[in-house]
């Protein structure tokens, strides 16, 4: 926090510009970075602060402009230039190869070795001193990767880069899968990196985090930037002003909506991956938040309530009907949706055309003599594109080609256009830009208005106390405390989902 | 930007028969074949050649699209021809005969169907196995020989020169055209189509959106095998035998041309007309290279170079448009 403004800058980008056809990404752009500092790139998505990083990782060669890096000049023409410079990129989308171990991701590439023969031992020593330094030493390094939870995996990105000697660490939405206690053991490994001199671009969304954390900022919109500053005097306020421009945003847009008859009732519910049983009852019009630390059951019990997983102890009343079987096929005949929180695995067909991700689990308004109508689905999609503001050139256009934010509107808009009555959301709006996400809680304030009912897994804990009636909290595959959203707040729920006692003894 | 997507709509259709039409100048331009390449009954022969490839390449277009792969296509074929001669001699009528030989396949595809979703295996892996044993079957009931049955209509399916002169090709490529834009239709505009490409492209979106995994991948493999098994008729009326030994690696002839068509075996891409245009590059390109007197070998380092080449461009496209 105390740098002087003399402290020597050690990348300088000056006059960066950047286009893709039509799009200018980059307009003339300077940024410039200190030994040991912070500093946050914010902006929404699009805003072009994927582009100035991957300029600077060697990803993306820019148009115009020049950069220099401890004084002298600096060509990142490919990635392997960057790395060997010392610059390191944690990507928002992990990057890991699932079969390998933690080790061998860690090390891919930079394998210790003599005669061509991997060192095991060594190897295996650094990346235990790695996975100690972000103090996760309980992640073994003999693991594959695709056994370890969301949150552990970019645990293991970050050592990737540690192992590497970055001087200059790019975090690309580091957070967006992490629960606030691996947030903030998180915030310590970037403290204790800056201490030892490593500087830190900070990408995020997650404005309380940024102010939190960085030193300086940079604003970009529509690929100019807007402002650049000391963190010290800003308010949240203040930067979704700059990002947006002249809009003026509603974070949580309040919606009136009656709670009405009971409609999804969980009794000693206990699925194949659920450690304990769960008791959970959800009415129409009630949006139902989910707390809880990752790995602490959230996930497995709107997988295991939604057919996905089978239900082993207990069962479901839905609609007044009782339940112990499911597929997803029955439970969305039962009005029910799932949005997965892992969009790009499980969430959407990338290959697949917008129209077909939205009307996958319902073809059936355009289906005539068991032939789909295209034409009558193209129009339908466009008008739903439309009214849920999703920015896709065409409805045939392959969902690959979206923005993040824009991929899992079309992931959510499909339960809209399944009108599906139960809504389960897992973390809908993470590693979006906060445009998106506050369209995404008017949607889901409309939807329960329309008397629908919503259960909302989440981590950022805001928005959880922003648009929910209720709040249950999870510890360790327990449903610990259930209670209205007003008994709450940041603090308590915290504290009963880190230390799994509740903080409501008094009430039933 | 429009435009530009309408271009590479029209690429991405044309791109097939561009390497169609390249492979029929080249033949068409050498003066040595030039005449004898261009003549009507060349064509109608090579249309007829294609038929028994064709039809299992309709059934494999459907399994490289859920992401599978049926490598017990040939030795089903085997099979089915081997059926339907013991069919014939057994005094059942000729109809009978091909609705045997067709259920045969079907029955084959069914167990690949249901062996893959029931043991979570690899289709690979299953269909591996069943190419050895639906060979082995067919060898153990023909007694590990040909099958000779009488003469019967069934024969005249593959005739070059149809009986009623006014069909012009052999009966079995009108049955090969009426199935190829029926499928086709089904990919495109039936709801079984669209579930094919979404657990192709990814299945576990596609079982979120409740989609019936298992249902319709063993469809998808009863429906591949049944083609083999019409495949199969055509093989016993090309030959008027049954033979067990008929049809050796012809699964990879009709998984290249799936491939070559714009399949991925990745899963989620592939059309039907691409993979017919892929039949008929490897046909036109046997025919011209045996009338050229080219040795078998030179024919094969061809089509080998085509399928890495086809799949090489078809890459190269995809990687433009993302």
């Amino acid at each position: 926090m105390n740098l002087s403004p003399q402290a020597e800058s050690l990348l300088r980008m000056e006059h960066i510009s950047k286009r893709f056809g039509a799009t200018c990404a980059l307009d003339d752009v300077d940024f410039d970075l200190r030994k040991g500092e912070v500093h946050a790139l914010i902006g929404e998505n699009g805003a072009g602060k994927s582009t100035l990083v991957k300029i600077l990782s060697g990803a993306v060669s820019p148009d115009f402009g020049s950069i220099s890096l401890e004084g002298r000049s600096f060509v990142p023409s490919q990635p392997l230039a960057s790395r060997r410079r010392g610059i390191a990129m944690i990507y928002q989308e992990l990057n890991l190869a699932p079969d390998l171990s933690v080790e061998e991701n860690v090390m891919l590439g930079r394998e210790i070795h003599r005669f061509g023969f991997v060192k095991r031992k060594t190897m295996q020593r650094a990346v235990e001193k790695a996975l100690e330094f972000v103090h996760h030493p309980e992640i073994k390094s003999n693991v594959p990767i695709k056994k370890l939870s969301v949150g552990a995996k970019q645990i293991v990105e970050i050592a990737r880069a540690l192992v590497g000697e970055a001087k200059i660490l790019i975090m690309d939405e580091p957070t967006s899968s992490l629960t606030q206690e691996d947030t903030n053991r998180l915030f310590q490994i970037i403290y204790k990196l800056k201490n030892q001199g490593v500087s830190i671009i900070y990408i995020s969304h997650f404005l309380e985090e940024v102010l939190e954390v960085a030193d300086r900022f940079t604003v970009l919109r529509d690929g100019k930037k807007i402002h650049m500053g000391q963190m010290g005097n800003t308010s949240v306020d203040d930067l979704i002003q700059m990002m947006v421009g002249q809009k003026f945003v509603e974070m949580f847009p309040k919606v009136d909506h009656e709670i009405g008859e009971i409609v999804l009732q969980m009794k000693g519910l206990k699925g194949k991956r659920m450690a304990e049983r769960v008791d959970l009852t959800l009415r129409k019009g009630e949006i139902l938040g989910v707390a809880g630390l990752i790995g602490a059951g959230r996930t497995e019990t709107l997988r295991t309530v939604f057919g996905l997983d089978p239900i082993e102890k207990g069962f479901l009343v839905v609609g007044g009907a009782k339940t112990d079987k499911g597929t997803p096929w029955i439970r969305i005949g039962q009005g029910m949706g799932l949005l997965s929180e892992d969009r790009q695995e499980e969430g959407l067909a990338l290959s697949l055309s917008v129209a077909d991700n939205l009307t996958l689990s319902h073809f059936a308004p355009y289906k005539k003599g068991g032939l789909l109508r295209l034409k009558k689905r193209r129009t339908a999609v466009q008008s739903l594109l439309k009214q849920v503001k999703i920015k896709a050139q065409d409805p045939d256009q392959p969902v690959y080609g979206l923005s993040g934010g824009n991929q899992q509107k079309v992931a959510l808009a499909r339960l809209l256009h399944q009108e599906a009555d139960i809504l389960l959301l897992d973390e809908p709006t993470r590693g979006i830009d906060v445009l998106s996400k506050s369209q995404i809680y008017e949607w889901m304030g409309r939807l329960v208005q329309e008397c629908k009912a919503i259960i909302f897994v989440s981590s950022y804990l805001p928005e959880l106390l922003g648009i929910c009636d209720k709040i249950a909290v999870f510890h360790r595959g327990k449903l610990v405390d259930f209670q209205p959203v007003t008994d709450w707040d940041t603090q308590s729920i915290m504290t009963v989902a880190t230390l799994g006692r509740s903080v409501h003894k008094n009430r039933a | 930007m429009r435009d530009k997507s309408r271009i590479q709509t029209l690429l991405n259709w044309l791109g097939p028969f561009l390497g169609l039409i390249l492979v029929l100048i080249i033949f068409s331009s050498i003066p040595e074949v030039q005449e004898r390449f261009l003549r009507i009954s060349n064509l109608k022969s090579v249309a007829t050649q294609s038929v028994i490839v064709a039809l299992g390449a309709l059934g494999m277009t459907f399994v490289i699209i859920s992401g599978g792969i049926d490598l017990s296509a040939a030795s089903n074929i085997a099979l089915a021809s081997v059926i339907t001669a013991f069919a014939i001699n057994a005094g059942f009528s000729p109809v009978l005969a091909i609705l045997l030989g067709v259920l045969t396949g079907g029955i084959v595809g069914m167990a690949n169907g249901a062996l893959i979703t029931s043991l979570r295996l690899v289709p690979f892996i299953v269909t591996l196995g069943m190419l050895g044993i639906a060979r082995g079957v067919a060898k153990w009931m023909a007694g590990n020989q040909k099958i000779d049955a009488p003469i019967t209509w069934i024969n005249e399916l593959m005739a070059k020169s149809p009986r009623p002169s006014w069909l012009l090709v052999a009966p079995g490529v009108w049955i090969m055209i009426i199935f190829a834009v029926a499928m086709a239709v089904i990919l495109r505009y039936a709801v079984f189509g669209r579930h094919i490409f979404a657990i192709g492209s990814n299945e576990a979106t596609a079982r979120l959106c409740g989609i019936r995994i298992n249902r319709t991948k063993i469809l998808v493999y009863t429906i591949a095998g049944l083609f083999c098994g019409l495949s199969g008729v055509m093989e016993f009326s090309r030959l008027t035998v049954g033979d067990p030994t008929v049809a050796v690696g012809l699964e990879l002839d009709i998984i290249a041309a799936v491939v070559i068509g714009g399949g991925s075996l990745s899963g989620g891409a592939g059309s039907i007309l691409g993979s017919m245009i892929g039949v008929f590059i490897m046909a036109f390109l046997r025919n011209g290279c045996t009338m050229m007197g080219w040795p078998n070998y030179i024919q094969e380092i061809i089509i080998g170079s085509i399928i890495v080449a086809a799949v090489a461009l078809d890459q190269i496209r995809h990687r433009q448009s993302v």
